[in-house]
């Protein structure tokens, strides 16, 4: 069974009454527990490819589901509670609020499901330790490495037990050592917690841990 | 209502707000500071017109009548004459004093002029008041704190506490010219922060003589026999022709009245400056919350992703600015609070004397200062929020 369907997406941007196509009639599938790893020159498309997934941006054509939801046919509000259940968000620049300790930045996703403070921090304390970062819990993202910011993030996309987690150039920021802590990481979530990851990224390293590759360039699939 | 709602839609904690101030604390000093301060003069405005309107207000009794000319706003601008004067002195229904006399006083009221202590230069107007026996014994919140009582019959006055604290030569045993002649002090006296603080008292005959005051009052001030008794008197009042060109008032009311003038021009000119101070206060606050937005559009982007709603985002910006806006108000609240401790005094428009008074704190300043505040935060606040809220999850996630 494919967790991700995308049929026939086409995706363009208009500037003025230009149209700037950027993703041509893409179809794929991702079975569950698929390590997918999007390849392709700068400004290929990968990252408008992850949006559409992730339901943070929506196809100019073509449907796709995840999960059998159909996330071309949501409304907004819909689409942002299905983001905070399905979707494990990991960025190149960790994207963590500077004003929240590790702990808080693990617990935000939280903030929107109707767990109690104490599950909560049973949810938040599991995540941290699987990242392996349990002793850096009160800190600042401004005291941590770079590396262990970007495993925060991942604790962080892991805390709702989402049905993808989503990575764009997770490795892109780090040095070669915290890369590689990082798709370890990445790796153990898909062998131990079965997690469906797709991830887009330059490293070749990376595309090694991937199982399957696909090549984006102009906005098709190669 | 608007608070309560954000409140519920409130899914971001407060710590998330507090400490985004405290990140830029700089700006948040600043904004806090223009907010503060137009908060300050706002409440201070208003406790100044309420301190006028309470101690004007305390200077009236319950039991006492006062009657002046129909249409005159103060005893300086009142005439009674002695034939009207006779007429309502054999009037029913006045109580009695312990000697068994009517308990009904005929005052005039001068204003002369004294130098102050403080400016250099400056003169001030005091309500100067001839009164009598039965007039002492009206104001029996009025207690002599030394010296003693002018004899009746002689060139001799008392003088209020803020007299004898702001103008030269206002001591006991010290003369006073005017009208003509110099008036020896003979003593002080403390009307408990009422307005007869700010007169001076004298023999109503002898001063009547120095101004050349004869055949006529300015006042008459008498007690009812029963409170309730005030309509009957009125009526009975109103049906002497003789009558006709004066007016009734319970003494209350009077100063009520009195103060009402000056407390609302006070309140309506305070306002307007606050609301004219208010727009720059909240164009401070506008940018603040602006630069706020655009410093975090990635992480409003982030949110987004991660499932916040539009409205999270809202709201949290929007307590941003209602904290900035309430530390805002409390501070200059507080600032104000402080001015309970100061005394100053002004001419009184219904008398055009001096009229010492505090400013005064009251719950209903405390609410509308906070409502004041409150509306800054919403409309500094307003418009960035919007745009927060507004911002497209893809391209703010771009912006990085
Ligand atoms: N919001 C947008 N408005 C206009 N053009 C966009 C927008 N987002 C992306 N693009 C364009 O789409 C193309 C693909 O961008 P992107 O998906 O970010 O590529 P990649 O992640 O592969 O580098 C680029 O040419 C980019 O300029
Ligand atoms: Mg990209």
């Amino acid at each position: 069974m494919a967790i991700v369907s995308v049929k026939n997406i086409s995706k363009s941007y208009w500037r003025d009454s230009l149209e700037i196509p950027v993703l041509r009639n893409i179809s794929f599938e991702v079975p569950e527990g698929e390590f997918l790893g999007l390849m392709g020159p700068s400004g290929s498309g990968k990252t408008t490819l992850l949006n559409l997934i992730a339901g943070i941006d929506q196809p100019t054509r073509g449907t796709i589901t995840v999960a059998n939801t159909d996330v071309t046919r949501l409304n907004e509000s819909q689409l942002a509670k299905w983001r905070a259940q399905n979707i494990g968000f990991v960025f190149q620049f960790y994207n963590l609020l500077p004003v929240l300790t590790a702990f808080e930045n693990v617990e935000l996703p939280l903030l929107l499901s109707k767990l109690s403070k104490k599950e909560r921090r049973e949810h938040v304390e599991f995540s941290l330790k699987v990242v392996g970062l349990e002793d850096r819990m009160r800190h600042y993202p401004k005291q941590l490495s770079g590396g262990q910011e970007q495993r925060v993030a991942i604790a962080r996309a892991i805390v709702t037990d989402p049905t993808i987690l989503i990575a764009d150039e997770p490795t892109g920021d780090l040095d070669k050592t915290s890369a590689l802590e990082i798709l370890d990481l990445l790796e153990q979530l898909n062998k131990e917690f079965k997690k469906t990851i797709i991830i887009v990224t330059h490293d070749p390293r990376a595309a090694e841990k991937a199982h399957i590759i696909k090549q984006l360039d102009k906005g098709e699939l190669t | 209502m608007v608070f309560g709602r954000l409140v519920n839609v409130m899914k971001l904690p407060l710590k998330y707000t507090l400490r985004n101030m405290w990140t830029r604390r700089l700006t948040t000093v600043l904004t806090i500071t223009g907010l503060a301060l137009v908060i300050f003069v706002f409440s201070a405005v208003l406790m100044m017109a309420y301190g006028i309107q309470k101690t004007l207000v305390e200077t009236g009794s319950e039991d006492n009548i006062v009657i002046l000319r129909k249409a005159a706003t103060s005893e300086i601008t009142s005439i009674i004459m002695q034939d009207q004067a006779n007429i309502i002195n054999a009037l029913p229904n006045i109580a009695k004093s312990i000697e068994g006399k009517p308990l009904i006083s005929n005052e005039i009221v001068v204003i002369i002029n004294l130098p102050y202590i403080k400016k250099e230069g400056g003169f001030g107007n005091i309500l100067v008041r001839g009164i009598t026996s039965e007039g002492i014994q009206l104001r029996p919140q009025v207690k002599l704190v030394e010296g003693r009582l002018f004899q009746w019959g002689s060139r001799e006055i008392i003088v209020g506490m803020n007299i004898h604290t702001r103008f030269q030569g206002c001591n006991i045993d010290e003369k006073v010219k005017f009208g003509g002649d110099e008036w020896t002090i003979v003593g002080l006296f403390d009307a408990g922060g009422s307005g007869f603080d700010s007169e001076v008292w004298g023999d109503e005959v002898q001063l009547a003589q120095a101004f050349g005051y004869a055949g006529a009052y300015s006042s008459i001030i008498a007690k009812l026999e029963r409170r309730d008794g005030f309509d009957e008197f009125v009526s009975t009042f109103n049906k002497d022709l003789r009558l006709q060109t004066l007016e009734v008032k319970s003494e209350i009311k009077f100063y009520e009245e009195q103060s009402e003038v000056m407390a609302m021009f006070i309140r309506i000119l305070g306002i307007v400056v606050t609301i004219i101070f208010s727009l720059g206060a909240m164009i401070g606050a506008m940018i603040t919350m602006y630069a706020a937005v655009s410093n975090r559009t990635v992480e409003i982007g982030t949110l987004r992703a991660l499932g916040f709603r539009r409205r999270n985002i809202l709201s949290a910006f929007l307590i941003e600015s209602f904290a900035l806006a309430l530390i805002g108000g409390l501070i200059g609240l507080l600032l104000a609070s402080i001015l309970q401790f100061f005394q100053i005094s002004m001419t009184n428009f219904g008398s055009f004397a001096e009229l010492a008074f505090s400013f005064s704190l009251s719950p209903s300043i405390i609410i509308s200062s906070l409502i004041f505040s409150f509306i800054m935060g919403f409309i500094g606040g307003f418009l960035p929020a919007v745009r927060a809220a507004r911002l497209n999850i893809v391209n703010a996630l771009r912006s990085a």
